[in-house]
């Protein structure tokens, strides 16, 4: 049995105590140790991108990180994205309109790559919005309706900040 | 769109309504298989097959029983079980019967073949104990093609299966059609063969099984799309009533047919849940479900088509291939792609002499199941290929010669003995020939570059009701379906469908027929699916036939519940029945004098709880339950593909400029939804035109085990697809819809490759093979500039 470590997280803000061993994932202790479901495990090698949040701002795979990598860092979560009393963001709700999801499955890891990616790039074109959506899988939309998505939200929160 | 559009009469059907499951899934709120947690919850993991082919000398699983946490670890031997069989009733010269043991038992027969279950207090522990595990085998020969199986003294994969082959038919042969190809002026011939492929959804398999002792039932909570049969399975498996096993689906993240088969893991994962009287959950990992989850697609076809001097077509004569694996697919057999191949073939186009013989091989691979589209992706790009070739050889343009061959007087009975309803086929190949002449890539193929223009027309059998199923001899036919609809007291209702929504909406678009039946709003309407206690039976949803069976079935229930609240409301407002309507706003109300109406929630008021005052010999309470099935041979939607490639003569790299669809699966429920089952199957179609390819070494060793070898298109590679809709009503469905949800993934792959070869018009050299190799694209064109040099 491998040792067992203390290990200190900050997820969407709030703080947590864990006895984990190290070889835990970030991906595993938030879904299986925290409750926080929304965050998938498609693959488990880094490629498909379902369990994609963000660590200080940056996606990152949850899948490829040990929990015990992370512990001076702000993690944030799917659940991060809508407001307390339920209302989706901004986002959530393009993907709605554009039908951006239909399995629901990898849709947690989009969402968090664009929020990541739209708060370091609000000016992003859709080629780029198209090329850092290549990041992650989807098997049920073929990537139109979240590219658009996505470039929808980066011109209304454009549109809004001119206002 | 952000505002939920309604045609102009008001209707829910045909109106793009926001999705009732989004906001949950957008906000992380769904629940999948890997979501749930049960107290005293055990984990388990498989311990898999490392040779292709080999007897089991001895399972060894002492020292995984000692590692730290792991709880338990069964074999074969321990668990005891049943097997899974899946049977065809033909004769034993067309169909032979294998069993699939729940674990390997005396011989594997794949790499990842299940051996031993190991139980951990949680998955890391359980992959420690099946590191430990000890499977001594001894060595047979692997049989890793269909032509190796096929060979005289090829190795039985099956000792029932003589040369490794589980289905042969022969459905078709018109007389006379060996005079018809040898006095043809023209006669092609195509011989391909297309890459094994995962269908991959994003969510792995996965269960979670737990005993209850105060329902004294085994619940398992299953990712699968056919919770009935996966309950009759492992009853029988486990020698339970099926009362003793209740299945239920949660959400579920994709199936695409991967999921429409009984899983052996799922049965061992439950067997050992009722063994330890604990809760156990198995998730596959993406390695397991690389190599070990059912497959599909690779198939060779050697097809041959005669063609008069104007481009008529007069016979085909196919012989299939169908490389199934190491195993028969629980409940549709080894016979679902070469039957399928076989019955419809000819496709959208008049054949008047038709011969086929379907084969299903087995081999030392990872067994195949249905995957979107089953056979239809393939031998739709052999006939498509055949048109081209023959259009090239007779100095026809492509579209011409489709033209001059498609069915357009419906219903038509073809060859096959199938009769099909009324489509599109030719207007959506004028239409999609239109929109890429009007945007002007007729002038961009012609300006020097190379790029090519690729067409694929199909129809796409989806209403299979009983009887189409019955033609092919399953002895599990599957066909109808059964809904319950219940009013409570508050005048709303809670729905049943026996199909299963693995992605595709049905709380939304079932949700939009009820409404519109009942004059309800959506809200007003819940639907249940996926509910093995709360459903009577149901075959769950694949062929495209939730919404054209499952949801015509919902709307005979509502209509029958309908009559049921008109009856009462005359009763109450003593008028006779005739003169009352469905008001459309919730209530019934009198025809001659709207303003006379009851709501629904007065009704049901009076049918729960004042029952005195029901009229005489309508008893408490509000449900119907009504079936469906689909009569004759079924609904077919229909579509063309266009796409515009450009090769690279640097790379063979194909890059997709332009794809547009034009489709027609009746009446559309919901125009948004269907577009997105559009799109998700081209891309689906794409992949297997371009890059997705399960293969194997030749010791029978996987070579595509992760993600970074098995190549799943992302947006960077799928382009933006243009979508048009043409409505052709069905005459055989309820609501006027015939299914959306392949169409996509059959007409990508032909369209692709027909498009690739125009583009390599002029070399000299065509391509057949799906996945399209670059290298092959690459030589074609290098081969083809040097001799201009020349």
């Amino acid at each position: 049995m491998s040792e067992i470590r203390l290990v200190e997280l900050t997820v969407n803000g709030e703080r947590h105590d864990l006895a984990i061993e190290p070889r835990r994932t970030l991906v595993d202790v938030l879904r299986h140790d925290l409750g926080l479901t929304g965050t998938h495990v498609g693959c488990e090698h880094g490629i498909c991108g379902a369990c994609t949040v963000l660590v200080d701002g940056a996606p990152v795979r949850a899948c490829l990180v040990f929990a015990a990598q992370v512990e001076d860092a702000d993690i944030r979560t799917v659940e991060s994205l809508a407001a307390p009393d339920g209302a989706l963001s901004d986002l959530q709700r393009e993907f709605s309109a554009h039908h951006g999801l239909q399995c629901g499955f990898c849709t947690p890891g989009f969402l968090m790559l664009a929020q990541g990616f739209l708060a370091e790039r609000p000016d992003a074109t859709k080629e780029e919005i198209r090329e850092v959506v290549a990041s992650n899988l989807c098997r049920c939309t073929g990537y139109q309706t979240i590219v658009e998505a996505v470039d929808a939200c980066a011109v209304r929160r454009r549109e809004g900040s001119c206002a | 769109m952000n505002e939920p559009h309604f045609r102009r009469d008001g209707a829910w059907v045909g109106a793009s309504v926001p999705r009732r499951e989004d906001p949950r899934l957008l906000a992380g709120r769904g629940r999948f298989v890997d979501d749930i947690a049960l107290p005293g919850m055990l984990h388990a993991q498989f311990v898999r097959s490392t040779v292709a082919h080999g007897r089991i000398v001895a399972v060894d699983l002492d020292d995984v029983r000692a590692v730290p946490g792991v709880v338990a670890a069964f074999s074969a031997a321990d668990l005891g079980l049943g097997d899974v069989t899946a049977l065809l009733d033909r004769p034993p010269h067309e169909f032979v019967p294998t069993s699939m043991p729940v674990l390997a038992r005396d011989k594997v027969r794949f790499v990842g073949e299940p051996v031993a279950i190991v139980i951990a207090r949680d998955p890391y522990a359980a992959e420690d104990g099946v590191e430990a595990a000890v499977v001594e085998y001894e060595d047979l020969e692997p049989v890793v093609s269909d032509t190796a199986a096929l060979a005289d003294d090829a190795p039985l994969v099956h000792a029932e299966a003589p040369r490794n082959t589980l289905v042969d038919v022969s459905l078709f042969a018109t007389e006379g059609i060996d005079d018809v190809f040898a006095e043809a002026p023209c006669v092609v011939r195509v011989r391909t063969r297309t890459g094994r492929q995962n269908a991959l959804p994003l969510e792995t398999r996965g269960v979670v099984a737990s005993w209850d002792d105060r329902d004294e039932q085994l619940h398992v909570q299953t990712a699968t799309q056919i919770p009935h049969q996966v309950r009759t399975v492992l009853a029988g498996c486990a020698g339970l009533d099926e009362k003793q096993v209740r299945v239920t689906v949660p959400d579920m993240g994709g199936g695409f047919g991967q999921k429409c088969v009984v899983g052996r893991e799922e049965i061992a994962a439950a067997a050992a849940a009722l063994r330890l009287r604990r809760p156990v959950k198995w998730i596959e990992d993406r390695r397991d479900a690389l190599t070990a989850a059912f497959l599909a697609r690779e198939q060779r076809y050697d097809v041959r088509a005669a063609f008069d001097a104007d481009g008529h077509i007069l016979g085909l004569d196919a012989d299939v291939v169908c490389d199934m694996g190491a195993y028969s697919c629980y409940p549709f057999t080894a016979g679902i792609e070469p039957l399928m191949a076989s019955a419809e073939m000819p496709s959208v186009y008049k054949v008047p002499a038709y011969r086929v013989r379907g084969r299903a091989i087995t081999t030392n691979k990872a067994p195949t199941g249905p995957y979107r589209g089953v056979s239809r992706p393939q031998y739709v790009m052999v006939v498509e290929r055949l048109m081209e070739r023959a259009a090239r050889e007779l100095g026809i343009d492509p579209v011409e010669i489709r033209r001059r061959n498609v069915i357009t007087v419906f219903p038509y009975t073809g060859v096959n003995r199938i009769t099909y309803d009324p489509g599109s086929y030719r207007e959506s190949l004028d239409l999609c020939e239109q929109v890429l002449r009007d945007e002007g890539w007729y002038d961009v193929r012609d300006s020097g570059r190379v790029i090519g223009i690729g067409y694929a027309c199909f129809s796409e059998r989806t209403g299979y009701g009983s009887g189409a199923f019955a033609q092919r001899k399953m002895q599990v036919v599957p066909g109808f379906d059964i809904s319950e609809i219940r009013m409570d007291v508050s005048g709303t209702v809670s729905v049943t469908t026996g199909t299963m929504s693995h992605g595709q909406s049905h709380e939304t678009t079932m949700a939009q027929i009820v409404a519109d039946r009942l004059g309800l709003d959506i809200a007003q309407v819940k639907i249940v699916q996926g509910d093995t206690d709360r459903i009577t039976y149901g075959f769950g949803s694949f062929a495209s036939r939730s919404i054209t069976i499952g949801g015509s079935a919902v709307a005979a229930a509502s209509e029958k519940l309908g009559d049921q609240l008109r009856e009462i409301a005359a009763h109450l407002m003593e008028v006779d029945v005739d003169s009352t309507e469905l008001d459309g706003a919730g209530g019934v109300r009198l025809r001659d004098d709207p303003a006379r109406r009851l709501s629904f929630a007065e009704l049901a008021d009076v049918a729960y709880l004042r029952a005195h005052l029901l009229p005489k010999g309508v008893g408490p309470g509000l449900t119907a339950t009504a079936s469906f099935d689909v009569a004759g041979d079924g609904t077919f939607s229909n579509a063309t593909h266009g796409v515009v490639v450009e090769l690279d003569p640097g790379t063979g790299g194909v890059e997709i400029l332009r794809y547009v669809c034009v489709e027609d699966c009746g009446v559309a429920i919901h125009p948004q939804i269907v577009e997105g089952q559009c799109r998700g199957g081209i891309a689906q179609g794409i992949a297997g035109a371009l890059f997705e390819q399960v293969t194997y070494d030749a010791a029978g060793q996987p070579l595509a085990p992760s993600l970074m070898e098995y190549k799943v298109p992302t947006a960077a590679e799928i382009p933006d697809i243009a979508i048009h809709h043409l409505e052709t009503p069905c005459a055989f469905t309820a609501n006027g819809a015939k299914g959306a949800g392949e169409g996509g993934t059959i007409g990508a792959p032909a369209a692709v490759l027909n498009a690739v070869n125009d583009a390599l018009r002029g070399t000299g050299v065509e391509l057949d093979d799906t996945p399209i190799a670059r290298e092959a694209v690459y030589r074609a064109l290098n081969s083809a500039l040097e001799g201009t040099h020349v």
